[in-house]
């Protein structure tokens, strides 16, 4: 005991006297959730629009002035040809093009097909899939409304039937990507801190050469992975419990469930996390070797981990992959406890699982770090 | 100029020698972009919906057969009361909740309207949009068969929406744009980085600093490996682009390539204005890496479009390098443009790699302290 004691003292003082860690360490954690929280996000903002007005009637105005009213479009240009417009949205300066046509009004009254086009540039596809069913229903909102009118204007048309869609959010009903970023990508952060330094701090003996000198003293292999794991352990709690209350205090993010239940889950994630971390360890030589797989792994755990993108959007054999990612499931729990409030009983399935995870890491960890050089 | 031969020789031969950095360096590429081209979609398939029908008569029937038929959604539960909405939402599986009012069927006999309420899962904002308007598509073209089974001639406005450039609103030939811009920032930023702090850390620096090598000599030494390799990595990323992926190429590919080469400049001489301003691998990794990977992914336009942020974060985006080679790349790709559409983005991507350049020449020590 009295050796580890040593061992945590000396990593201590290693980690607090390298002065150009230290901040990257404790602010750049805190000032990337304060800061990158807010870019995750695919609200629709104002959609620069342009039209092409064939008709120029009363009717085409008013659909016109009826998109702009909603807030959501934002009318940039009139144009008489469709190649100026399609050039314009070529560089970027309009995303959308409503093109009425002749005799828009005159088809209206008649009852006839009225049409016009809707041309979105649809290179971000999620962005023009918004445009495109805000449009719709804007469009189909005034469609109704003058069908409406028209049928009580007495003419040939009669009011179509109609089911009426009442959509409504719950734990979130502002669909506000703030409360959902917060939690995941606080886990990136941390897990980040935790996999690549306990990954490097070990090979760094190996490619320094200090590694033999530990050997050959009487400290134990578990005394020797405990200090490696203890201090980076600690500092990792103590950013996740800096980016808890960030998201309290900062963010205004609600805590439904308990917030033991989340700390008790972080300890054990982290753990998981470090081991994983001393794994890579044992398999490279040295500090770039580690360093790439850490970064290769923790690229595949953020991007397919469902926390940009739903995992519900991944091809099933993905969806399956992600079961072998501990960051989808401790995303998973932070959401669930936070935002909706899920206690023990939901969650305990995959608290099991990371115990798993950590176990069989630790194993293969242990059967490969051997206190001999080869 | 012989020793630089020389130089450049020996980086060479030691990336060379070191086999499992070699196969990390190309083979992960090649791996991200295939599981990612692959798994990172906006469009969901087989989310787990629920059902909670007071009526139970033809319309309701029909609508949920058609819910379900869909690529979309399964219908996996069937609530009898709204009270077990809370419950079914906590478990998490299912993501929405269709409810049907009372006598449905009845009401748009009779009255020509009914409601539905569609309640989702919102705490994933972005999952309960596509949701509800997936959802809400598959019940208005329901009602648009109903209404045309009586009328003989369609009325009222009739829109055609044509999307340009990418119709399929496919999400693989946005992201594999972004992919590219973001393996190539961290490769290159990350391995100048280290391979430089490293000889700093071994002590071999002092060996080079004495040696009749210029400074610039060891960069351009050090940079050079890592150049070839990235521009290797471009060729492979581009050929799955293109031959597993499809995704279109409609502008020029030595422009492409040009456009690369220069944005793997920018990240190289990003990692070198890191290694001249740390001491230690680990310092530099970890600036690189933490620092580095999520702006990137964030801030690029990557992901989540540059539009939809609030306006401080649209300005800081600005100094993301992988923010401007993305337009660039999304440019040539899929709408075919030119350099003079795109000589803004190209140049302010030089100007970025001439200013991290020169502020890494000034960072370098010649001495030790």
């Amino acid at each position: 005991m009295r050796i580890l004691r040593f061992l945590l003292k000396k990593e201590y003082l290693q980690i607090f006297r390298n002065k150009g860690m230290l901040p990257i360490l404790f602010v750049l954690p805190v000032i990337q959730l304060a800061v990158l929280s807010f870019a995750a996000t695919y609200e629709l903002k104002q959609v620069q629009f342009a039209v092409i007005d064939f008709d120029q009637s009363q009717m085409s105005h008013e659909l016109v002035q009826k998109l702009q009213a909603s807030g959501r479009f934002k009318l940039e240009a009139t144009y008489h040809s469709t190649d100026t417009a399609l050039e314009d949205m070529k560089a970027g300066k309009i995303k959308m093009l409503l093109t009425v046509s002749q005799d828009f009004e005159k088809h209206m009254k008649t009852g006839k097909e009225a049409s016009i086009q809707i041309t979105i540039d649809a290179v971000d596809g999620s962005t023009a899939g918004l445009i495109q069913s805000y449009s719709s229903s804007i469009i189909s909102d005034f469609n109704a409304e003058k069908l409406g009118e028209l049928a009580i204007a007495g003419s040939a048309i009669v009011s179509p039937k109609s089911i009426n869609i009442i959509p409504s959010n719950w734990y979130n009903p502002d669909l506000d990507y703030i409360t959902f970023m917060v939690p995941g990508i606080l886990v990136v952060l941390i897990s980040m801190i935790g996999l690549f330094l306990s990954g490097m701090n070990i090979v760094r003996e190996y490619e320094i050469g200090t590694i033999e000198q530990l050997n050959v003293t009487p400290i134990q292999k578990s005394h020797f992975m405990l200090a490696k794991l203890i201090p980076f352990w600690t500092i990792g709690m103590f950013d996740l419990c800096i980016g808890l209350l960030l998201a309290r205090f900062g963010f205004q993010i609600p805590f439904l469930g308990s917030l033991f239940t989340i700390l008790a889950i972080a300890g054990i994630y982290l753990v998981v996390i470090q081991l994983m971390g001393l794994l890579i360890s044992t398999v490279t030589h040295t500090q770039q070797q580690a360093m790439f797989i850490a970064w290769f792994l923790i690229v595949i755990f953020i991007l397919m981990g469902g926390l940009f993108t739903p995992i519900e959007s991944m091809p099933q054999w993905a969806q399956n992959l992600t079961l072998a990612n501990p960051v989808s499931y401790f995303i998973k729990i932070m959401r669930m406890v936070l935002l909706k409030g899920a206690g023990w009983q939901e969650i305990y399935k995959m608290v099991i699982v990371l115990f798993g995870m950590g176990i069989l890491f630790l194993g293969i960890s242990l059967n490969r770090y051997k206190k001999t050089s080869s | 100029m012989g020793a630089f031969r020389g130089f450049v020789i020996k980086e060479f031969k030691q990336i060379y020698r070191d086999k499992r950095t070699l196969v990390v360096l190309f083979g992960m590429p090649v791996i991200m972009l295939l599981l990612f081209g692959f798994a990172i979609r906006n469009e969901v398939t087989n989310v787990k919906v629920g059902v909670l029908d007071a009526s139970k008569d033809l319309v309701t029937q029909q609508l949920i057969q058609k819910i379900n038929a869909s690529d979309a959604f399964q219908v996996t539960a069937i609530l009898s009361s709204y009270d077990e909405i809370t419950e079914v939402f906590k478990a998490g599986e299912i993501k929405e909740i269709i409810v049907f009012e009372p006598s449905f069927g009845r009401k748009i006999e009779r009255t020509g309207s009914a409601d539905i309420q569609l309640i989702t899962d919102a705490t994933d904002p972005n999952l309960a949009n596509i949701v509800q308007s997936y959802t809400s598509n598959i019940i208005r073209s329901y009602v648009k068969e109903i209404n045309d089974n009586g009328a003989s001639q369609s009325m009222g406005i009739q829109p055609r929406i044509k999307l340009m450039y990418n119709p399929e609103l496919a999400s693989v030939n946005l992201f594999v744009p972004g992919l590219i811009a973001v393996i190539l920032m961290l490769v290159s930023a990350l391995m100048t980085s280290i391979s430089i702090t490293r000889e700093k850390e071994m002590g071999n620096m002092e060996i080079l600093l004495v040696s009749p090598l210029k400074p610039i000599h060891i960069i351009l030494g050090k940079v050079l490996p890592y150049l070839a390799l990235s521009v290797i990595n471009v060729v492979v990323i581009l050929v799955l682009a293109k031959f597993v992926f499809h995704v279109p190429f409609q502008g020029s590919h030595a422009q492409f390539f040009f456009e690369s080469i220069l944005f793997i400049l920018t990240a190289l001489s990003l990692g070198l204005l890191i290694s001249s301003a740390t001491n230690s691998q680990q310092t530099a990794m970890m600036i690189s890496l933490a620092g580095l990977l999520l702006p990137t992914v964030l801030l690029s336009g990557f992901i989540f479009p540059i539009d939809s942020m609030p306006f401080p974060l649209q300005i800081i985006s600005n100094i993301i390098p992988a923010k401007w080679y993305l337009i660039i790349v999304r440019g040539i790709m899929l709408k075919g443009a030119g350099i003079f559409i795109l000589w803004k983005e190209t140049a302010i991507l030089l100007g970025t790699t001439l200013i991290l350049i020169a502020l890494s020449l000034k960072k370098f020590k010649v001495r030790l302290q």
